[in-house]
């Protein structure tokens, strides 16, 4: 049976209750009669044959590129640049696409006689990764062959001698980037496109930016008019990246760009009813939740953390296409929403959705409070095209435990964040002005961000930047199950049930208000209508 | 009892989604093979001679008429009798010589007795059964039967398509007609008598007909009843009937209908009254009479009994239906 496009249920009688995800765990909740539930489409057939598709995609480049092998000589310098541990999500089960492109590139130099060839995980201001993260994205094959001799390195945005200044885009963006990937002959930029929203000229004008670049578009008003994030014309913070590529590829940085698309498969067999609607639950399927369900209400919260950060995702490789720049992303964002879109009609005065226990920030760690509005508000509210799935003014209902809990190791400026500044103020534009320069620039955290695996001192900022928007449009964020002295620290109410949460949000969308249900992940995209 | 929530219970489907048709694993496209592998052939005759063949005679005391027919046909044989009870099949089976015993299969319902894998299990275990369609002519299910009888197995099939919802028979499909135009092998005719008031359809089964009184039932009390009532029971078998040359399949189907009006008509009457009655061509129709179905009800006779022997034509008992 060839697979099923996304889908919008409207809940009856008949409904069996809807999935949430709350961190670690889920529930099972009976949603009010006529919401609506959004279902992500099933995930599209995979490549029968990856290594050949890679293989093509580099010989038969989009756009105004040669062929990989052409660009390759002996003598030239050669950066192969990747995405970091936020993608994919879950990390997916081995091979990871990453490996698969980059080995197929190395074997391409290797036969043209490229020597000096410098790998470059894309960091920006996220972590560093781990030499098992590293292991996992590349393959032992690639990272033994590079680590062992330092010319596998990790973008760091605070290291002066590995930074080159480009110039400025006519906006006054000052466009700043990793040397070595702006001084080599060519730079291969590996991606692994998740989402509509990665890839394109984001990826080197943010993945190998500096804080001084990075802070042009990754503050309060861009992200207002980031309408969504998903859509790139719509979106300021793409906008402003793309001024800043062109501006790369003006330099004579010589990019050519490999992105890659995979589908939806984002469970394991084991946790397949995490991705099947609940009216087609098998007998296993129910079973497996019953048993998974009483397992986690009695396992300690850090247990299940490790328990779930194992889940290797059996996302396959859906597309992959190589050249140059805008148009190979644009080739690959519409297979994204070929595989995510699903198309809802009008808005609702409350969206309601079950965050799990990762995003991006927060791969083998803790989701901490930030890091839970950050998903809620910053991504899965931004999941849209055209208009947002919650009007202006509506509410958004979260279920999440939203722990008071930070990994010091991974966040320690999100503690002091959480304390110093949201304890003064939840506006974005208030923090940015008022606080966000110190953090930024603090040598405490520039330490741990260049030296151990810290995100950088200014991320916790970015990742309420990141909600700007969400909380300039909604009324009322509310969220289920939350520890309730870290939801009203961010300024959002807690609930301890749905059924409170809902009478709650009565007092702010009226009394019948409409519903709708976000039910991801798997990811998907509503394109409001 | 309070049905549990689920997911302890398996999910109701939402109203506004089109249900799949599901992955058809019973019913026609049911395995069955298996039922006739050595194993399984030996488990079910001791089953069949021990459980089964005692139980359905201490709840129907059985006679036997006309098993001498069978010898003059070579087996495979398509056995075609007239169907009014669920004990009809296993009453049936176990009054067969041994040797024919087990090597026959059922031809049973497939949207009845094979819509669930539990009866799709049971039934091929027990009885051997296949699944036919009855509603319509259906290749699939044909080419199973007559790969089967080809094979050596003998079949027993209603032709009526299910039991008698009213006492009286219902028109012959040409299914066994079909099949021995096809493989060439014999119909033997059985009419099994007797078998309503022991274990008839139910009054609920039976709400489209007259409300059943049961064929040869003691009385209106019979009339509804669930459970089984212990009650004699008669099954003759038939002298073996081949499709003349050029005979299609319907005028055989008929032919073989006419066969079992016969043999009920001996059981009703006897033999030499029944034999005259064909020799004249008055041959009672075993459909009952046309009119409406009080009409028919009442005129069920009562079955004949081994004590009191056949009642005399025109004075069986009469009961007034239950209005």
């Amino acid at each position: 049976m060839s697979p099923r496009p996304g889908f919008v249920l409207e809940v009856d009688r008949s409904t069996p209750p809807t999935l949430f995800w709350h961190g670690e765990r889920f529930t099972l909740e009976r949603l009010p009669e006529g919401s609506r539930v959004i279902y992500a489409p099933e995930p599209l057939a995979p490549l029968e044959d990856p290594v050949a598709a890679i293989r093509h995609a580099l010989t038969h480049p989009l756009g105004d590129s040669s062929p990989l092998p052409d660009l390759l000589r002996p003598g030239m310098k050669l950066t192969i640049c990747f995405d970091d541990v936020s993608l994919p999500l879950p990390p997916m089960q081995a091979p990871d696409a990453r490996q698969l492109v980059i080995e197929q590139v190395l074997d391409m130099a290797a036969g043209a006689g490229v020597d000096d060839v410098v790998l470059v995980a894309a960091l920006a201001l996220h972590r560093r990764m781990t030499e098992a993260e590293l292991r996992h994205a590349l393959g032992d094959r690639v990272y033994d062959a590079f680590a062992p001799h330092g010319l596998l390195t990790q973008h760091d945005a605070e290291d002066p001698d590995n930074l080159i200044f480009l110039g400025q885009t006519a906006h006054g963006e000052d466009v700043e980037i990793n040397k070595r990937a702006a001084t080599s002959d060519l730079l291969v930029y590996v991606n692994i496109n998740l989402v509509a929203m990665d890839g394109g000229h984001k990826s080197v004008a943010t993945g190998l930016a500096s804080y001084r670049s990075l802070r042009h578009h990754h503050n309060p008003a861009t992200m207002r008019h980031s309408r969504s994030f998903m859509d790139a014309p719509a979106s300021e913070l793409h906008s402003a990246n793309w001024r800043m590529g062109r501006l790369i590829a003006e330099s004579g940085v010589r990019v050519f760009q490999i992105e890659t698309t995979l589908n939806t498969d984002t469970f394991p067999s084991n946790f397949a009813f995490l991705q099947r609607r609940e009216w087609e639950w098998s007998l296993r399927d129910r079973a497996t939740y019953a048993a998974a369900s009483a397992a986690l209400d009695r396992t300690p919260a850090r247990v299940a953390r490790q328990i779930f950060h194992a889940i290797r995702s059996p996302h396959a490789l859906r597309s992959v296409h190589a050249g140059e720049v805008e148009a190979v992303h644009a080739a690959t964002t519409a297979d994204v929403w070929e595989q995510q879109g699903v198309v809802v009609e009008g808005q609702t005065d409350i969206l309601t959705m079950g965050l799990p226990y990762i995003c991006p920030y927060n791969v083998n760690s803790i989701m901490n409070p930030i890091l839970v509005a950050c998903l809620g508000l910053g991504y899965f509210f931004n999941l849209y095209r055209g208009k947002p799935l919650v009007r202006q003014g509506g509410v958004l209902i979260l279920h999440h435990p939203t722990p008071w809990e930070f990994h010091p190791g991974h966040h320690p400026s999100y503690i002091d964040f959480f304390e110093q500044v949201l304890s003064q103020t939840t506006d974005p534009g208030v923090m940015s002005e008022q606080y966000e320069q110190s953090f930024a620039t603090d040598p405490w955290y520039v330490h741990l961000y260049r030296t151990g695996h810290a995100y950088h001192g200014v991320h916790p900022f970015y990742m309420w930047y990141w909600c700007a928007h969400a909380l300039e449009h909604l009324g009322r964020v509310i969220i289920v199950g939350g520890d309730p002295r870290a939801v009203r620290r961010m300024g959002f109410s807690p609930a301890s049930t749905m059924a409170d949460a809902l009478e709650m949000a009565a007092d702010v969308v009226g009394p019948s208000p409409t519903l709708t249900h976000l039910h991801t992940p798997p990811i998907m995209m509503a394109d409001v209508q | 009892v309070r049905r549990p929530a689920f997911p302890l219970s398996a999910p109701t489907w939402p109203g506004g989604v089109p249900r799949p048709a599901p992955e058809r694993r019973v019913g026609l496209d049911y395995d069955h093979s298996w039922s006739r592998r050595y194993p399984v052939r030996l488990a079910r005759a001791v089953v069949l001679d021990n459980v089964t063949r005692p139980a359905a005679r201490l709840v129907a005391p059985t006679t036997v008429r006309g098993l001498e027919h069978l010898a003059l046909a070579e087996a495979p044989v398509i056995f075609a009798a007239n169907h009014a009870s669920h004990l009809d099949t296993p009453l049936l089976l176990t009054t067969l010589p041994v040797g024919l015993r087990h090597r026959t299969v059922v031809a049973a319902a497939s949207d009845y007795f094979f819509d669930k894998t539990w009866k799709a299990v049971l039934w091929s275990f027990a009885l051997s059964a296949i699944p036919i369609e009855r509603t319509k002519v259906n290749r699939r299910s044909a080419d199973v039967a007559a790969e089967l009888l080809e094979d050596g197995w003998s079949l027993v099939i209603f032709p009526e398509g299910g039991r008698s919802p009213d006492g009286w028979a219902q028109p012959f499909r040409g299914g066994a007609a079909y099949l021995a135009r096809r493989t060439g092998r014999p119909v033997v005719p059985v009419y099994i008598h007797g078998t309503r008031p022991v274990l008839g359809k139910s009054a609920g089964a039976a709400a489209t007909g007259p409300g059943g009184r049961p064929l040869g039932g003691s009385g209106s009390e019979a009339r509804g009843r669930r459970g089984i009532h212990r009650s004699p029971v008669t099954v003759v078998f038939g002298h073996p009937i081949t499709p003349d040359e050029g005979e299609d399949a319907r005028r055989f189907s008929a032919r073989v209908e006419t066969a079992v009006a016969v043999l009920a008509d001996e059981v009703a009457t006897d033999w030499w009254t029944a034999r005259r009655r064909v020799a004249e061509g008055t041959t009672p129709s075993a459909r009952g009479p046309e009119g409406s179905a009080w009409r028919r009800s009442w005129a069920l006779a009562p079955p004949p009994s081994a004590e009191a022997g056949p009642p005399e034509p025109g004075l069986s008992e009469r009961t007034w239906p239950k209005l």
